[in-house]
């Protein structure tokens, strides 16, 4: 039965759910991402413990050092739920889309510098690899971290790692073949110059403390290697030496490496500012794994940028330090 | 390089390079150390690569056809909010089926959504992480989805407002509650029987349906929508929860026992939480789609034997359980709903007596039983409202230990006597509603004592409202509970007729309908 209804007006008893209200400090309409996201995880009266962390609730605040006193003091600042993540990825993907058919169509990978071609290769391969692990930390982070504010935007960083190794995956078939995705897991598994990165990967996938893995993969691992990869190497000196349709199948990574270090930023920030011994905590973490992360990428630089390497990967290695000041980690 | 020399790659070749040729074999780590939860359930898996996708779908794919449905869904909550879709429901009775449905569901779906997440983290195949991962930002989807559009039943009508604080604390949402931690706390590889198996394979059409079919039928275009719009997703789900018990019981024989006993604990777990799903259908939707016993039969009898008869060659058997369920179809939703009528205090939904139409219905549909047993409570119920004695429960109900469901169930054979098991454990006693929960207990009571009943934290005092206390003269103990709740007294709870709920919806339905 449908009845013909007039538009009429009608005073609602109230704006928003008493939880969200709480947060914003009166009844008043509230956004889908407040509603879909302020306390949504389950906080109270948890039944059972874990058969696989009996130490631990299984909503537990403690499985990190870092301490907060509010757990939704964390905000996205892209106010990302399922429905806006989604479609800002499906207008990316679109965009991704049509560059690899502009390529495609027009066969403008052969008409690449067999020597350049060989060399984005022997970079972009491996990272397939890499990023699948930022798949899984990431996924790691969703499942194990407090508060959904957190930990929903880590769910969708894991599955935009999975969508980058997807694309990485293709470039190599688009330059290559699927052989070269096979010498590519070789040079990963054994070759010298992708130990140190592996090695910092396989790591990263033991770590217990989730906001170390975060500290760990998405501010220092990602932050050295999305600017060194896409920016220094793949934007500055494939595009210059005539490899612009590289780049052009490559843009999805760095633009998305813009819009999530804003997310990554504002979380460090806000875990910082809650405490100088977050302050520090962080700050130690930052520094032992941007050792690391250091060592792990040098290799993979020169790889790259041969012997400007050094300089280069230098003015990326200032540039996080920079930004890592700026969110309040004194390194 | 000639792009037409290039070997054509087949779809599933593509998929495989675009999802398990991604995983390695660590070695600066060692690989148990990488998926620690591999082990300790006993389940042996001695391949993974002999896993079968049970979809191929990329990440871009998933976006472009995730933000497709988005667009449509979130079109649809929008002009049903605008233009007052909540005054075409059939009757503000309907209301209460979706503060039900939105205090309870939200939250298990957010639950699946991070069991999933460390599904997708833990399992040492790269594609059943990829399809648990998938699951996993499904899950969320749905937690979300059901929010936003019940957000605008929020904003007229009672009951919904503090959906998620309730959810951790109300007596009967600890029933829910307890199933999906139960099933989260769970090693990967029961969480996925439980989940994806048990739940979303065998028992999911039992959900969706009446929600689905109910909300159409009852003019609720809005929680339609989101409905189906989920169960396009929910397809992708239900492959994944089968090639998993296939996969798993392939890979060794070893394996059967196990699942065997997953299967059986919950397909009860399940059957068990359905009960208030049973109640919504007979007695909560104003037109009804079908009774929940047909429901029972179509879904669970005849597509669930179907899907029993196809696992029959691994070795696997229909549930024991299935011949009690079988025999209490005729009686759970009557039990339920008397129940939780005689509760209309502490609910924060509104109940009433079925109508002397819907009597005779139920009498249609329950031949065997509602006349003989029910009818004559409900008629005795509505004569004391006419004296103006609304019997109302006052104290809390015995709780079953493993389902939490008060103990309202009767024996498979004899109607008239309150199924009840008692066992000792360490010195304590502990209540079940069943022989399968008491089993289920029996197997596990390290993890059953840990129960958070809402019944007994009350009794013990922890559930009073903040600051209260207890000792002061004049002190109000359901009160205090209720207030510890957020149930607000009088406004949420108590009889559909006469409530604020019921007075609105007649006076804005006229004004818009009038002119
Ligand atoms: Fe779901
Ligand atoms: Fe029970």
């Amino acid at each position: 039965m449908q009845i013909d209804l007039r538009t009429v007006s009608i005073k609602p008893l109230r704006h928003t759910f008493d939880h969200v209200a709480r947060r914003l400090g009166a009844d008043k309409p509230a956004s889908r991402y407040q509603e879909g996201t302020f306390d949504v995880q389950p906080s109270d009266n948890l039944q059972y413990r874990p058969t696989w962390d009996p130490e631990h609730e299984l909503y537990d605040p403690a499985r990190t050092q870092v301490v907060m006193k509010d757990w939704y003091a964390f905000k996205d600042p892209r106010q990302y739920y399922y429905g806006t993540y989604t479609m800002a990825r499906a207008r990316q993907q679109e965009a991704a889309e049509a560059s690899f058919d502009f390529v495609e169509t027009r066969g403008l990978a052969a008409t690449l510098p067999p020597d350049l071609s060989r060399r984005a290769l022997d970079v972009l391969v491996p990272l397939r690899h890499v990023a699948y692990g930022a798949n899984l930390n990431n996924t790691a982070m969703c499942a194990y971290g407090y508060g959904t504010a957190i930990t929903q935007p880590c769910m969708y960083q894991a599955m935009d790692q999975l969508g980058i190794a997807q694309y990485l995956t293709r470039i190599g078939l688009l330059l290559a073949d699927a052989s070269e995705l096979e010498a590519g897991k070789s040079r990963w598994v054994g070759d010298g110059r992708w130990q140190g990165l592996r090695r910092y990967v396989e790591n990263t996938l033991v770590l217990k403390d989730w906001f170390e893995l975060f500290v760990a993969q998405n501010l220092v691992l990602d932050g050295l290697l999305f600017p060194l990869v896409y920016d220094q190497f793949i934007d500055k000196r494939v595009a210059n030496e005539g490899g612009a349709p590289v780049s052009m199948v490559c843009a999805f990574m760095p633009d998305w490496f813009a819009e999530t270090s804003r997310w990554v930023d504002a979380s460090i920030k806000t875990a910082a500012a809650e405490s100088p011994q977050n302050a520090q905590l962080l700050a130690d973490w930052t520094s032992a794994w941007l050792l690391r992360a250091t060592d792990a990428l040098e290799p993979v630089a020169t790889l790259a940028l041969g012997e400007d390497a050094g300089p280069v990967f230098e003015t990326v290695v200032d540039a996080f330090k920079a930004r890592a000041g700026k969110l309040g980690l004194p390194l | 390089m000639d792009m037409n020399a290039k070997k054509k790659l087949g779809l599933k070749e593509k998929y495989a390079l675009m999802t398990r040729n991604l995983g390695w074999e660590t070695t600066y780590e060692p690989m148990d150390k990488v998926f620690p939860q591999m082990d300790y359930e006993g389940i042996r898996i001695h391949d993974w690569d002999k896993w079968e996708d049970p979809f191929r779908l990329t990440m871009d794919a998933y976006w472009k056809y995730q933000a497709e449905k988005e667009k449509k869904l979130y079109a649809i909550i929008d002009a049903y909010a605008q233009n007052n879709g909540h005054l075409n429901v059939t009757d503000a009775r309907y209301i209460n089926a979706l503060k039900i449905f939105l205090s309870a569901v939200p939250s298990l779906e957010y639950n699946a959504h991070r069991g999933f997440a460390r599904l997708g983290r833990e399992m040492r195949g790269v594609g059943p992480q990829v399809a648990c991962q998938m699951q996993a930002i499904d899950e969320i989807r749905h937690a979300q989805t059901q929010i936003h559009s019940l957000s605008n039943y929020n904003k007229f009508y009672n009951g919904f407002h503090d959906w998620k604080h309730m959810n951790d604390r109300v007596w009967y949402l600890s029933v829910p509650k307890s199933f999906f931690e139960d099933a989260c706390t769970c090693g990967p590889f029961e969480f996925i029987i439980a989940i994806g198996f048990s739940f979303e394979y065998v028992l999911t059409n039992l959900v969706f349906m009446p929600f689905i079919s109910g909300a159409a039928y009852n003019g609720d275009l809005g929680a339609m929508t989101f409905g189906f719009s989920a169960q396009s997703d929910e397809a992708r789900h239900m492959t994944l929860g089968l090639e998993v018990i296939k996969f798993m019981l392939e890979q060794d024989p070893a394996n059967l026992p196990i699942i065997q006993r997953w299967i059986d604990k919950w397909t009860w777990r399940g059957v068990r939480l359905l009960t208030i799903v049973a109640m919504l259908m007979d007695y909560m939707l104003p037109k009804r789609v079908m009774s929940w016993k047909e429901a029972w039969e179509v879904y669970f009898e005849e597509n669930g034997m179907a899907l029993f008869n196809d696992l029959a060659r691994y070795g696997i058997k229909v549930p024991d359980c299935a011949a009690l369920i079988k025999k209490e179809k005729d009686h759970i939703s009557h039990q339920a709903w008397n129940a939780f009528y005689t509760a209309g205090m502490i609910t924060n939904f509104h109940t009433w007596l079925p109508s002397e139409d819907e009597m005779n219905w139920l009498s249609s549909k329950y031949p065997d039983s509602f006349d003989k047993y029910y009818r004559p409570r409900f008629e005795y119920y509505r004569q004391r409202e006419k004296e103006g004695k609304r019997f109302y429960n006052k104290t809390l109900p015995m709780l079953c230990q493993v389902c939490q469901i008060p103990m309202l169930f009767t024996e498979g054979d004899d109607p008239t006597l309150i199924s009840y098991r008692q066992i000792e454990h360490k010195g304590d006693k502990y209540h079940f509603c069943s022989d399968h929960c008491q089993h289920i207990f029996e197997h596990e009571p390290e993890k059953y004592v840990e129960a958070w009943l809402p019944a007994h934290q009350i009794y013990q005092g922890n559930c009073f409202a903040e600051g209260a206390d207890p000792t002061a003269p004049g002190f109000d103990p359901l009160k205090s509970v209720l207030d510890y709740w957020h149930l607000d007294f009088g406004r949420d709870n108590l009889d559909f007729e006469g409530s604020e709920d019921q007075k609105n919806f007649a006076a804005w339905r006229q004004q818009a309908t009038t002119n």
